[in-house]
This record gives C-alpha cells, structure tokens and sequence, in this order.
C-alpha cells in the first residue's frame, strides 16, 4: 500500500514537471527503463567513433581532418556523459559495459551499416546525427535530472556535427558529377536506416505507454520522425539530392510530408545482430578494451603506489 | 567482471567558467588518481573554453543530503518570510532602501 501512495506522489511531481532525481523515490519500472535507455544511448555514442573513425586517415584535407576527429572526440565524451548519469540509477560503469561486450546490451542500428565513401561521412553528420538531435532536443525534457542535463550539454556541442555531415554532402553535390554521384548513393544507402532510427511507429513499440506517462520521452517515435523528415526535405533540395522515396510528398492538410513505408524485416533483422557490420563493431569494441587491459593496470599499480607514499608520509 | 575491468573510482568534476564566478558541478568521471582525475576532466569538460579552473573531488568524500531530510532541513524556512526584504511595510514614497 505504502507502494501506491508512493507512486501517487511520483506521478504528481511528474505531472508539475518536477525532475526526478537519483535519491528520489522511483518506480522500479522507471529505474529500468531509464538503466536500458540511458545505456543504449551511451552504447551507441561511443560504437557510433567506429564508422567516422574508418575515414580519420583518409579524409581529403587536414581541415576535414581535424574536424572529423574533434567529433569523435565528443562522441566519446557523449558516451562518457551518459555513462555518468546512467551510473546515479545505481548501476556501476562496469556492469553497463559488461553488457556492450557481451552484447546483451544494444544501441543504435545505424552503426551496424558500412561507410564505403568519404560521401558517407557526409550522410552520416547530416541525417544520422541529424536525427540524434531530433531525438536528443526532445529529450532535454525529460524527467529524469542527470539524463536531461547530460542531453543540455550534449545538444549545445553536438550542433556542429550535422553542420559539418551537411557542409561534406553539399560540396560533394556541387563537385564533379562523379562527386555528385557518391553523394546521392550515399543519401540513398543512410535515408531509410536514418529514419528509422528514431523506432518502430508507435502502434507497434509496446514501451511507448509508460514513457510517456513518466515523461521519460517527450515525443513519440512517430512525432519525432515526422518532424525530422519535414526539417531534411528542403535540405535535400537545395543540395540538389533527391531523397529516394517516390511516396515523398507534401500534405497541405497535415502540413507535414507523407512518406513511404519503411523495410521493418531490415530493421529487425539488423536490430537482432544481423547487420552488415554488427560483429565487426562489436569485436572491434572488444579487441580495444582487451588491448588497454595494461593500461588499466598500470593506472592501479600506479595509484596503489601512490597512496601507500601518502599514508608512510 | 575481472578486476582489471576496474574503471577507477568515481570524482566529481567542478569548473569555474570564468574568473570572479563560483566552481558550478558539471559531471562527474572515473579515474584512478587525482592526476588522472584532473587530466581526465580537462579533456572531458573542457573541450570548447568552459572554463578557467577545475576541481575535481572523490565521490565518496561528498557527504549528500537525502529526500527523507527535506522535511527537517528545508521546511522551517517557509514561515520565515521575515527573512526576506520584501516582508517588510515600507511608508509609502520611501527610496534607496
């Protein structure tokens, strides 16, 4: 009973858009959902170095260079920060990691898809991380603190990411027609992964209900993809690309594109491990923490060392 | 979980953005020495010139107030408007004060 009221009282400091914070009273079903969100979310930031780190030693310039890895850097610090607010919810890094390695933990589909040309480091700032920012500015509302404050940080830096994804496609287009070319194949091959990256459509995601209800998300997948796609449209056009979905067309009573149906049997197939680059990403993942294994012990030995001085001293 | 899987304990990240300003938290990290911590936190929280000065604090020497305190700790100030300058009964065309 002491549960119910507890509850009461939960749903009411949502219902005021009071935050939730890591001592508060919580359902265990909201600590849950928020542990496996968070962490894919975390997951996803730091796998998501993998298809721009393949590109790092071949971009075309030492501009696209420094800037290609100042946005994995901050990808990695994305991943850092959301590790951090994912820890308050009393699971430690390790256990979350723990669950990377083994692959019982998932995150984004998107990573799972190749990056054949420099045009796809392109793609992948303007609709991938495009669609992150989507997903992530809505989220700087959710109702849980540390996740909303790390999704305040993340938006502020992660705005010149897309720009820059953007600025690649519209040089390429402008370029030879071979550039030309590379660009749309690459608009054609991330388009369709990209936009279901924010889900399946809501009569089909059984964890919508009470996400919403607790304000853990504040948009529906739905809502999210359909704002998304009216934002990129103008973008694509002009570009001078042309977004390969022959059902794309503007609906002046929604004042919103109607868009073709989405391969859900890709989706799922990818989701489940089965995407073209699933296990290269995650042995990859593995082979980079099994090699700093000795990094991780010096750093102990090292600390160990360090605070016996102190305590002789 | 093997040991060397061992990220370090946690150390919560301050960061003073510019002179004359309070440190403000930011975040926190792991790390294995207070070395580390500080490095760490510069690369982490400080990529864009957020700041001038950071302090970095072991996790464990935070000692946190609790939500079953809020009643003892923050209540009895409700009824003590007094405390504030707008509680009290100005005569009327007073001013500068």
């Amino acid at each position: 009973m002491e549960d119910a009221k507890k509850l009461e009282e939960f749903q009411a400091k949502i219902d005021a858009e009071i935050k939730i914070e890591p001592k508060d009273w919580m359902p265990e079903d909201y600590r849950k959902h928020l542990q496996r969100q968070m962490s894919q979310h975390a997951h996803s930031e730091i796998i998501g170095m993998q298809p721009e780190g393949n590109w790092l030693l071949r971009a075309p310039s030492l501009r696209s260079k420094v800037v290609l890895l100042a946005k994995i850097q901050d990808e990695a610090g994305h991943g850092l920060y959301l590790y951090s607010a994912a820890e308050t919810l009393g699971k430690s890094r390790t256990e979350y990691l723990d669950e990377l390695k083994t692959g019982k933990a998932k995150y984004s589909s998107i990573f799972n898809y190749p990056t054949l040309t420099w045009a796809d480091m392109g793609a992948v700032g303007w609709l991938v991380d495009g669609a992150a920012i989507v997903n992530q500015v809505s989220l700087q509302r959710t109702s849980y603190g540390p996740y909303a404050r790390g999704m305040v940080k993340i938006c502020k830096e992660e705005s010149f990411h897309q720009r820059q994804g953007y600025e690649i496609m519209a040089d390429m287009a402008k370029g030879s027609p071979e550039q030309k070319e590379m660009a749309q194949d690459a608009l054609n091959r991330f388009w369709w992964p990209s936009i279901m990256m924010f889900g399946p459509h809501d009569s089909d995601s059984p964890n919508t209900g009470n996400a919403v209800k607790w304000k853990i998300k504040r948009a529906t997948n739905d809502q999210l993809r359909q704002s998304f796609i009216d934002k990129t449209v103008h973008q694509a056009e002009i570009i001078g690309l042309t977004i390969p979905d022959p059902d794309l067309k503007w609906n002046e009573n929604r004042g919103s594109y109607d868009f073709g149906e989405m391969d859900w049997d890709e989706f799922w197939t990818v989701v489940k491990g089965g995407g073209p680059c699933s296990k290269q990403r995650l042995k990859h993942y593995n082979d980079a923490h099994n090699n700093g294994e000795w990094v991780r012990k010096a750093a102990k030995a090292y600390a160990e060392k360090q605070n016996s001085k102190q305590k002789v001293a | 979980m093997s040991n060397t899987d061992d990220q370090g304990p946690i150390w919560e990240v301050f960061l003073q953005s510019k002179p004359g300003l309070a440190h403000k938290h930011v975040g926190n990290l792991h790390a294995s020495d207070k070395e580390m911590a500080l490095q760490n936190a510069r690369d982490l929280y400080t990529r864009r010139k957020e700041g001038t000065c950071i302090w970095v604090v072991p996790f464990d020497a935070i000692v946190s107030s609790t939500p079953e305190d809020d009643e003892a700790f923050f209540e009895p100030s409700n009824d003590k408007a007094y405390r504030t300058p707008t509680h009290y009964v100005l005569p009327e065309g007073a001013k500068h004060i």
